[in-house]
């Protein structure tokens, strides 16, 4: 397979420079390559020092990692990302709408564009916030779209990340780094900044506090705790705010609000930013084994005393299977033309689609409908024989458990190896903030990149790094 | 008819509850086939913490504990005026879609015995005759008695037991129904006795949803359609969603228990 297949965001398909790269272009060109592995270097000390590690699930050995970073970074113009931000957010407005129809009315069921099945027997439906108007009417406060690019203007959407979407403390360490080592890069090339995300965050999470918060409305992140491979995002994500990091047994119900022990007492919590998952949120209402949530927080919100972020329930949008059906989602709730491409998706339930898939496996990526990370895949064109007959048994017994797409030629931008700069795919997930004062799409977001040559997984997982993102200014 | 009724419960534990919460599911509403005159829910050495409807439309209460109680008291009293609507409730009103009365929920999923047992009723239907020879048919093959199951049960539990209490008789009520079509839920409620008014327990039935009628009560254990005797207090998919009491504590070991419920004509 040549290189050149792909389209590469620096070089193009033809090896010409593209415009957004031109002015780190001739930077790099001007550099010494010795001094660049020695920035490569301190760049991977400073994120040792920093702390920020990713517990891989599945590991005994080795538990905490560092993801690789590479100090290249990946640019995109002005225009393209107001294209790109523009589509974002009506698929998020889309998705709020979703929402609140799902757990109301149900208008999109009734009038027959999705069927009523794929909601009725999706696990992801969350009957307790069936009738519940949240405040400020935001489900999904922090959203993270996972988008791909395979042409100068061809993005794709690969997942709406509606329920604990993370990665944006790499998003702003990798900023961080790279404005420690490379300060004069960014008043050259006018990069839009990123480091108002913490505050953005804040602003928009208390613009969204229910109606018996006071004028200052409380924040506090609450946090599955330190054996979490997301808890350093949580402190870090607490620290930036200013706001209280919270574990389950610090909370409880007082006075009819959820509050939390400090020194002067239990005080109110307002907004919850909770990293921790629907079903154990409320061993009350939930899983009744958890210890990790709030015992009645539920109850507390469907009274209106609490803001959830996101709110319970989110799941049924971001579900793989609910994803081949967002064209239509786009077109019903906002009555616009999606602009943003949905990867073509066949859903297994559906028997011709499953006979196609079947028939199909080796050029296929197959994905487990609630599956996440990366686990529980198939990608055809690199799987061995044997890996395919089992995906084929599974795809037998549970067929509804999965959807499979093409394989995409995903866009590459250059690492900087031992060789020299070399392609290397990449995907993005851009932060959207949700609040009644608007959407806002953070200019960057988190380039993911699958360091081994060919490779077209890039979650951190297995074996991803990642890329400072810049946004041009105009 | 009018109904006054009493329900007090009164736990006693041997250490202190250091925090514990109660969620209550024990305010009847008013509908076409009965009227709440007055009700009241009063706690003692604890405290009403807030109100809420939950996804089935029941008024729900969560409680606290007072700190460091060995005792508490919740005392629901009122009045309900009831209409003879034959069992029927009518349409559905939700919130909750009426596809959702179609979930097994794991007390209620149909399995072998379930399965066997809707075989065995040839008359079994999703209609209103149809589920009346269900009631008749599970009557038959579970015998009722008293302080015969457990409240864990399952319906496959109780079948496989060939007895149990009303929760159960409902039970295996719904996951017959679901497993036929009908839409069907768990009804808590009073019922005046004609030979007692004190009880130790509140009452359950089921209710099924027929095209053209609506919601419509079956009470198996008793083989009748719910009257004007029958107060409907909160509805779910199973005990779990509709039970009167859940909750949660810390400390406070050694339950003791006291109920009393009474139920009587005006």
């Amino acid at each position: 397979m040549s290189e050149t297949q792909y389209f590469d965001e620096m070089w193009g398909h033809d090896e010409t420079l593209r415009q957004p790269y031109r002015q780190f272009h001739d930077w790099l060109h001007r550099e010494n390559p010795a001094d660049l592995r020695a920035k490569q270097r301190e760049a991977e000390e400073l994120f040792r020092l920093t702390g920020i590690t990713f517990n891989v699930y599945g590991r005994t050995e080795a538990e905490e990692r560092l993801i690789p970073f590479d100090i290249i970074p990946r640019i995109i113009s002005a225009p393209e990302w107001t294209k790109l931000s523009r589509g974002i957010e009506q698929r998020v407005r889309a998705i709020n709408a979703f929402l609140h129809d799902i757990y109301h009315r149900q208008e999109i069921i009734r009038a027959g564009r999705i069927p009523k099945e794929m909601i009725s027997r999706n696990e992801a439906f969350l009957p307790h916030m069936i009738g519940v108007e949240p405040p400020g009417g935001i489900y999904t406060h922090i959203v993270g779209i996972d988008l791909v690019r395979t042409g100068p203007g061809d993005f794709y959407v690969l997942e709406d990340n509606a329920r604990t979407p993370s990665g944006v403390s790499y998003m702003l360490e990798n900023r961080e780094t790279m404005l420690q080592m490379f300060p004069e890069l960014f008043s050259q090339n006018r990069v839009q900044p990123v480091q108002n995300y913490p505050t953005d965050l804040c602003r928009s999470l208390a613009a969204c506090a229910p109606p018996a918060a006071g004028s200052q409305p409380v924040v506090a992140v609450l946090t599955p705790g330190i054996y979490n491979s997301a808890y350093f995002e949580h402190a870090f994500l607490a620290d930036q705010m200013g706001v209280e990091l919270v574990e389950g047994h610090d909370l409880r119900v007082v006075d009819g609000r959820v509050a939390m022990r400090t020194t002067q007492g239990y005080q109110p919590v307002d907004v919850l930013y909770r990293r921790v998952d629907d079903d154990f949120l409320d061993p009350m209402n939930f899983n009744p084994d958890s210890q990790l949530g709030v015992p009645g927080i539920m109850d507390v919100y469907r009274a209106g005393g609490i803001t959830i972020a996101n709110a319970p329930g989110t799941g049924i949008a971001d579900d793989k299977a609910i994803y081949s059906y967002m064209p239509e989602i786009v077109e019903f709730y906002t009555g616009e033309r999606p602009l943003l491409e949905n990867v073509p998706t066949w859903r297994c339930s559906d028997p011709d689609d499953l006979a196609h898939v079947l028939e199909n496996l080796g050029d296929l990526v197959v994905k487990e409908v609630h599956g996440s990370g990366g686990y529980g895949m198939l990608i055809g064109p690199t799987a061995t024989k044997a890996e395919i007959a089992g995906f084929r048994k599974k795809l037998k017994a549970r067929p509804g458990n999965y959807i499979a797409q093409p394989t995409l030629s995903l866009s590459t931008v250059p690492i900087f190896s031992r060789q020299g700069l070399a392609p290397r795919h990449v995907d993005l997930r851009p932060f959207v903030l949700v609040s009644p004062e608007g959407i806002r799409v953070t200019p960057g977001g988190l380039t993911r990149v699958a360091l081994k040559k060919g490779s077209l997984v890039v979650n951190s997982s297995q074996g991803g790094g990642t890329k400072d993102t810049w946004v041009l200014g105009d | 008819m009018r109904l006054k009724i009493q329900h007090s419960t009164h736990y006693r534990f041997d250490t202190p509850v250091k925090y514990g919460l109660q969620q209550l599911r024990k305010t009847p509403k008013s509908s076409p086939q009965q009227q709440v005159i007055r009700w009241q829910t009063k706690v003692k050495n604890g405290r009403k913490e807030l109100e809420f409807e939950d996804f089935h439309h029941n008024t729900t209460e969560l409680i606290s504990f007072a700190p460091g109680t060995t005792e508490l008291s919740v005392i629901s009293e009122g009045e309900v005026a009831l209409n003879d609507t034959h069992g029927v409730i009518g349409a559905h009103r939700g919130p909750a879609p009426l596809w959702l009365y179609l979930r097994e929920t794991d007390r209620t999923r149909a399995k072998a015995g379930a399965r066997s047992l809707l075989r065995g009723i040839e008359a079994a239907a999703p209609t209103l005759e149809g589920l009346h020879a269900l009631a008749d048919g599970i009557r038959a093959a579970v015998k009722y008695e008293v302080g015969s199951s457990h409240p864990e049960w399952s319906a496959e539990d109780a079948i496989e037991a060939g007895r149990g209490v009303c929760q159960d008789h409902t039970h295996i009520f719904l996951a017959c129904a679901r497993e036929m079509g009908a839409p069907a839920r768990y009804v808590s409620g009073y019922l005046m006795l004609d030979d007692k008014t004190v009880q130790e327990a509140m009452h359950a039935w089921a209710e099924a949803h027929i095209e053209g009628l609506g919601w419509v009560g079956f009470d198996v254990s008793n083989g009748i359609s719910p009257d004007t005797r029958y107060v409907r207090v909160a509805t779910g998919l199973d005990y779990g969603d509709a039970s009167p009491v859940s909750g949660s504590r810390v400390g406070g070991t050694g339950e003791t228990l006291e109920v009393q419920i009474d139920v009587a004509q005006q």
